[in-house]
């Protein structure tokens, strides 16, 4: 019998007020019992409409129902045969808006709660089982390089890997994971998860070079040169974006990237860090999505005693996942909705000082189809921070494509690929992720990943 | 991990090294930059590519021991390893098609200069090369300076060695003596180079400074090494580090040196107290 609770398992979380002052992980994960229980919440219905949500469709029914036999290890074997980052997945997806948004317990009541029990059978599988080896994988002897080792790279390389070749990730930082080491939190993306799945890669056979800078170190034809028959860029975001509002050189002010890189990649957050950040006692961060949320949440995990967020739109319009909303003003961040800066005002020795704002309100909506923000008269104001985090996105990093011939870039910088595959203006050079989309989320970028995997192969059958 | 081959003082404060790095070396050029650790907890920095032997595959470093990460970097000898060591990075200095340039180096940033001046020369262009030190005991590369420079011109703040003054002084002497200049390429502290590119505008010559802001990744990702050149945000790891210095706002470059002053000071100490505090108790 289903178990047609209206509600989800609850997932147990850290109390707002202790995990506000630390770095450890927020949600704590489902019981064995929650997990079997919530999984008996689906329906299994014929149809498999959360699969179509799911960017790497993953056999969603068929999983859940093998965790609710209690046979966890073969719920993995069925997520890990379409995803290479469950316990990423599982943590990070906006299941709200992909697979859990087509459930269909969700009509009546609150969906299957699918990416808990990603995360519940991620987690499982890495407390009680070793890691898989690569002893059934039969090489094929061909090479793909991969650049890039964030979530596109990472999915492509284990598909690839999987299917026969011998895949090298060339990665521009000291260690493996792109944003999911930088840019993701501690406290919603432990690093051991993230090191543990590329242990997993590892396994595959899959080699790791870091220090590499595609387009500096070596450019994308000398790796031809190198004897790779085909080239997947996941090169990520980029440059940070600023408003050109005055005040944005002041010391005090970061983009998000600096601010988060500081904080995750370097450990700013841990007391004998060599890495200096300022420990700001009022922060305002600037945007509306989830990095905003991370960088909040770290500077007020940091010690500020005021951290606000500043968007220029309404809650409703808000990009961020609504969990990392909820999460945030659980910690205590304020939200400044419809409110805009228009200048960071400094001191003497010009460190930020404040910020001026004005309050806006909506008006028609825009291209994007959301109401466009429009600026109150007279209602300017000057909120009083320390620290000013801007979160406002990317610009294509130039690297590669002012390094590789014949790689066609559209007008923002981003590399255009033909179709769903990746392919790109330059024959066995296929891109995914960021680097293409400009800013998204993790799992869009796996499914660009696996698509390209998927090209890959056929192209280097056929060739 | 990458070894060093070669590990020598130049002055009680300036370090060389000559690191293996094949990869780096086959590509690297005049006025690129590495980003290395020393180790697993240690911070990311930008160093200045000094020179490099692409036969052999090293790139020689030069480094002042300034704060925690150099005198981490300076505890390192011949054959032992920096845990790592990313590039070559940023644009290369444009050094083709001129007829006679001067170039201008500053304390440790003669390590940055002189790279720079021996790619002019290799190039074709009379190299006039100004160098300045606080005094006789930091004096670095000159016996390099002299052979790929047609005239050096040595100063020190004290007139230890060479002939007193600031590298200015000297630049607008040879100026008005009637040496004509392409281009002076100026390299070394943020003021030297705001002074330089002061005279020079006065005097009408095309200026190159060197950018050397604080970095995190060094590869177009964080954005702290932003500067204002020209009105215009820019960013050193990718843009740079060369830029025009008659656009730099130099002010606002200084100020943003100085974001983490206050802290690496405060660390500085604690370490050398608890230094000394090991000493007392063994004493």
């Amino acid at each position: 019998m289903p178990n047609m609770s209206p509600k989800k398992n609850e997932m147990p979380v850290q109390d707002p007020n202790v995990r506000n002052k630390n770095f450890d992980e927020v949600a704590l994960g489902y019981t064995k019992e929650q997990a079997m229980d919530e999984a008996k919440r689906c329906l299994n219905c014929k149809h498999k409409p959360c699969v179509s949500g799911c960017p790497v469709q993953i056999d969603i029914p068929t999983f859940i129902s093998k965790v609710a036999d209690g046979d966890f290890e073969g719920a993995y074997d069925v997520i890990y045969a379409s995803s290479s980052l469950p316990a990423v997945c599982g943590r990070v997806c906006p299941q709200e808006t992909q697979c859990e948004s087509k459930c269909v317990r969700g009509i009546k009541g609150e969906p299957v709660a699918i990416g808990r029990l990603e995360r519940f059978v991620a987690d499982y599988h890495m407390k009680n089982a070793a890691n898989k080896a690569n002893a059934d994988i039969q090489k094929n002897g061909k090479k793909v390089a991969i650049i890039g080792s964030g979530p596109a790279g990472l999915t492509c390389a284990g598909d690839l890997a999987k299917l026969g070749y011998d895949v090298t990730i060339f990665e521009a930082l000291h260690v493996a994971g792109g944003v999911l080491v930088y840019g993701i939190p501690e406290f919603r993306l432990p690093k051991d998860i993230v090191r543990n799945e590329i242990e997993n890669l590892k396994n595959l056979g899959v080699e790791f070079v870091t220090n590499a800078v595609v387009g500096r170190t070596m450019t994308i034809d000398e790796l031809f040169e190198m004897g790779f028959e085909s080239v997947f860029i996941g090169s990520g975001a980029g440059l940070p974006r600023f408003m050109k509002i005055p005040g944005e050189n002041l010391n005090g002010v970061y983009s998000a990237n600096e601010f988060l890189t500081r904080i995750n990649l370097m450990k700013a957050y841990k007391e004998d860090s060599q890495t200096p950040i300022l420990r700001a006692k009022k922060v305002a961060v600037v945007g509306g999505g989830n990095v905003a949320m991370d960088a909040a949440r770290c500077a007020k995990r940091l010690g500020a005693d005021e951290t606000y967020i500043v968007y220029r739109r309404s809650m409703d319009e808000m990009p961020a996942r609504r969990e990392e909303v909820e999460h945030a003003e659980e910690e205590g961040i304020i939200f400044l909705t419809l409110n805009n800066p228009v200048e960071i005002l400094g001191n003497d020795d010009m460190f930020v000082k404040g910020m001026k704002c004005v309050k806006m309100e909506l008006g028609e909506p825009d291209e994007s189809g959301r109401r466009s923000p429009v600026e109150i008269e007279g209602s300017e104001y000057i909120l009083d921070v320390d620290a000013v985090v801007m979160s406002i996105g990317t610009s294509p990093n130039p690297l590669i494509r002012s390094t590789t011939e014949g790689l066609e870039t559209d007008r923002r910088g981003c590399i255009v690929t033909r179709d769903e595959s990746g392919l790109t203006s330059r024959e066995g050079v296929y891109a995914g992720g960021d680097a293409v989309t400009g800013a998204a989320t993790v799992i869009l970028a796996m499914g660009a990943g696996k698509n390209a995997a998927k090209a890959i192969d056929e192209y280097l059958k056929n060739k | 991990m990458f070894r060093i081959v070669r590990k020598k003082s130049l002055n009680p404060t300036v370090t060389l090294m000559e690191v293996e790095a094949p990869l780096i070396a086959k590509r690297a050029k005049a006025g690129q930059f590495i980003i290395l650790r020393t180790d697993e907890e240690g911070e990311r920095i930008p160093l200045t590519i000094a020179d490099y032997d692409r036969e052999n595959g090293t790139i020689t470093i030069i480094f002042q021991i300034v704060g925690a990460t150099t005198e981490r970097l300076n505890t390192l000898n011949e054959g032992d390893f920096i845990c790592d060591f990313a590039g070559p990075l940023g644009k290369a200095s444009e050094v083709e098609g001129f007829k006679k340039v001067a170039v201008i180096g500053g304390g440790v940033g003669c390590a940055i200069a002189y790279p720079t001046a021996k790619a002019l020369r290799e190039n074709g262009a009379e190299v006039h090369s100004v160098i300045g030190f606080r005094n006789r005991d930091l004096v670095i590369l000159e016996d390099e300076f002299n052979a790929v420079s047609d005239k050096v011109v040595m100063m020190t703040d004290d007139g230890s060695y060479g002939k007193k003054g600031l590298v200015t002084d000297a630049l607008r002497e040879l100026v008005e003596s009637g040496e004509k200049y392409d281009e002076v390429i100026a390299i070394g502290p943020l003021v030297m180079m705001k002074f330089v590119a002061k005279l020079t505008k006065e005097l009408g010559i095309k200026t190159v400074v060197s950018m050397n802001p604080i970095m995190i990744d060094g590869t177009g990702m964080c954005g702290g090494c932003r500067l204002t050149v020209g009105g215009e945000m820019k960013f050193a790891c990718v843009d740079g580090p060369d830029f025009d210095g008659h656009q730099v706002d130099f002010d606002e470059a200084i100020r943003r040196a100085s974001m983490y002053r206050e802290t690496e000071r405060k660390r500085h100490e604690e370490t050398c107290n608890l230094f000394k505090k090991g000493g007392a108790d063994n004493a």
